[in-house]
């Protein structure tokens, strides 16, 4: 179910700046990959080109190729709407839809897709997405109210439960757990590793602790100088980085010398 | 002793709350006194409430402004006095208000009787009569106008703030700010042309009031939206994506729903903007004494137009037009207030919960 995704030589613009130079990278199928480095050296903006959320934006572009399995997300004749129902995003802030109950956040990237779904399959989803997401047991008596209503880590929960309602192969996760408390944070990175059975998962952190904790590999990302662009400084894996960094960078940016 | 010098606590002196209320008694005595003199030596014409509600405001502030100087210091006699100018200017603001809502009250009572709901001005001359016809025609124009203008407002406003981007988008957002500021009788002048040329000159019907009025709801209508757009977060609209959700069907499920209490709001409001419009109604639907339910053939009568020819063209009995034509006027700001308090009633009841 979960797939590889190859990144061949990939520069990532916002407008003219070109904010991500000449990236690749292999991600294997169900492992997490943590992407580590600097405010501002492209590691969000790169992650958002994985599931072309990057185009969103008005003016930016991507050069290069994203494979997911062989298929290049960026030809011609690839439905970015179609990307995203495969590669699954969690934001940094909790953002789940202030509208809709929490049920109906569950399975509101179902229900806004195809419309239609019997209520027992629809009760079935939810109990499983949000047991995916450990959420269950602290929401199951009210499914009815607001999911603006929960907690942060709730919150974020609710929103990975949402993004593996639509069964996904990937899921990327852009700092998911910048904005709460230690013992939500907690909560997120059991889940992670639970998750990891089924989804390829990658994620952006600054926390270089969380990187080392929940990731397998761990790239590297560093930035020259202001109006540079990003780059790929290392990858490899994650104990790799940690321990016996190959270049210098790499192992000042860990051991808290910049940064 | 230590060289560290611990500041007092704040001025314990303050003005207390009933030294306050003294205060403002004082001045309300003074000034009701000094107009009451004014009054009573025949200078000015009856009491005037108004000015005197005005003096003991400035009067009041004055006053503690200057015993706070006294008491507290400085510092707390300036708060006092940015505070009453505040206040001052929001009372000053809405003395016009009370003062039209009262005068409209007390004019327009007489004839705020079943009669004035339930006949028209057919065949009367003098007394008895009513506006049945003037508000059914202001209902019946003022619908007509809202179902022309709300979708060409909303869907623009999306267009605009979803959609939009360079020269085109500038060039919309530039010409909606300048129709905002068109004159009403430009836009009856308008319809009346536009149609004129189908229907021949002297065209007189409802729908044609309709989308004069529309011409001047639908900037409104497209302003509010817009902003009300704008508002809602553009993390929402990322999560709609990111879960492999159109663009279209995220602006109709998730972006609309989270904005419709502000839009509805705002809708609302242009209504009240049109609702009671004169002059291009004047012009391109003109008046009527009898019931015309039908938009599309002759003449309306409207309440706006309504008050106007009652008062501008009294019959034998001047009186009985007057009287009808402040309660014509009642009926109108009451169904302004009507609408005002549904809509936000609606935007209550709509609102998402965890955004207010």
């Amino acid at each position: 179910m979960s797939k590889r995704i190859e990144v061949k030589d990939l520069n990532v613009y916002y407008g003219k700046f070109k904010a991500v130079e000449d990236v690749s990278l292999t991600i294997e199928p169900r492992t997490v990959t943590a992407f580590i480095g600097p405010s501002g050296c492209g590691k969000s903006t790169f992650l958002r080109t994985l599931n072309r959320m990057h185009e969103v934006i008005p003016g930016a572009s991507v050069q290069g190729e994203v494979l997911i399995d062989g298929k290049n997300l960026y030809d011609a004749d690839v439905d970015p709407v179609m990307v995203r129902r495969q590669v699954g995003m969690v934001f940094q802030r909790p953002n789940p839809f202030p509208t809709m109950s929490i049920k109906d956040n569950v399975l509101a990237g179902v229900k806004l897709n195809n419309g239609k779904i019997s209520k027992s399959d629809a009760d079935h989803l939810v109990e499983k997405s949000l047991k995916g997401a450990n959420l269950w047991k602290e929401v199951r008596d009210r499914l009815d109210l607001p999911g603006s209503g929960l907690s942060g880590g709730q919150q974020q929960r609710l929103c990975i439960a949402r993004a593996i309602a639509v069964s996904p192969e990937v899921i990327l996760m852009d700092e998911p757990c910048s904005a709460l408390d230690p013992i939500s944070t907690l909560a997120i990175e059991d889940l992670i590793e639970e998750l990891k059975a089924k989804y390829t998962i990658v994620i952006v952190t600054h926390n270089m602790q969380q990187a080392s904790r929940v990731s397998d590999k761990t790239a590297f990302f560093n930035i020259a100088g202001t109006g540079e662009p990003g780059k790929l400084i290392e990858f490899d894996d994650t104990t790799t980085i940690f321990e016996n960094p190959h270049v210098q960078a790499t192992e000042d940016y860990i051991s808290g010398r910049f940064g | 002793m230590s060289a560290l010098v611990v500041p007092a606590p704040t001025s314990a002196r303050q003005l207390s709350k009933p030294t306050l209320w003294l205060t403002a008694g004082v001045s309300a005595f003074v000034a009701f006194g000094v107009f009451g003199v004014l009054m009573a030596a025949g200078i000015s014409e009856g009491f005037n409430i108004v000015a005197a509600v005005f003096a003991s405001a400035i009067l009041f502030v004055l006053l503690s402004y200057v015993m706070s100087r006294i008491v507290e210091g400085r510092r707390k006699a300036a708060d006092r006095l940015a505070t009453g100018l505040v206040t001052t200017a929001f009372i000053v603001a809405l003395l016009p208000l009370i003062s039209l809502i009262w005068t409209a009250l007390v004019n327009g009572l007489p004839r705020f009787d079943a009669l004035f709901f339930s006949s028209s001005m057919r065949n009367v001359v003098g007394e008895g009569g009513g506006g049945l016809h003037a508000i059914i025609g202001t209902l019946e124009i003022t619908l007509a106008a809202t179902i022309i203008s709300v979708p060409i407002g909303i869907m623009t406003a999306i267009y605009l703030v979803e959609y939009g981007k360079g020269r085109l988008a500038k060039a919309i957002t530039f010409f909606v700010d300048v129709m905002t500021g068109i004159p009403s009788i430009v836009a009856g002048l308008f319809a009346f042309a536009l149609f004129a040329i189908f229907f021949g000159p002297g065209i007189r019907f409802g729908i044609g009031g309709a989308v004069a009025l529309s011409i001047l709801m639908i900037p409104v209508v497209v302003r509010s939206t817009e902003e009300m757009l704008k508002l809602v977060p553009n993390e929402l609209r990322e999560a709609s994506y990111a879960l492999g959700v159109p663009k279209w069907l995220t602006i109709v499920k998730i972006v609309i729903p989270t904005a419709i209490g502000g839009i509805i709001t705002g809708v609302m409001l242009s209504i009240s903007r049109i609702i009671g419009e004169t002059a291009p109604l004047l012009i391109i639907v003109g008046m009527s004494t009898s019931m015309n339910y039908n938009l599309f053939s002759d003449r309306m009568a409207t309440l706006p137009v309504f008050v106007y020819t009652q008062y501008a063209s009294q019959g034998s009995d001047a009186q009985a037009y007057i009287d009808r034509a402040w309660t014509g006027a009642l009926v109108l700001i009451l169904i302004v207030m009507a609408l005002n308090l549904i809509a936000r009633l609606v935007s209550k009841l709509l609102a998402p919960k965890g955004l207010r």
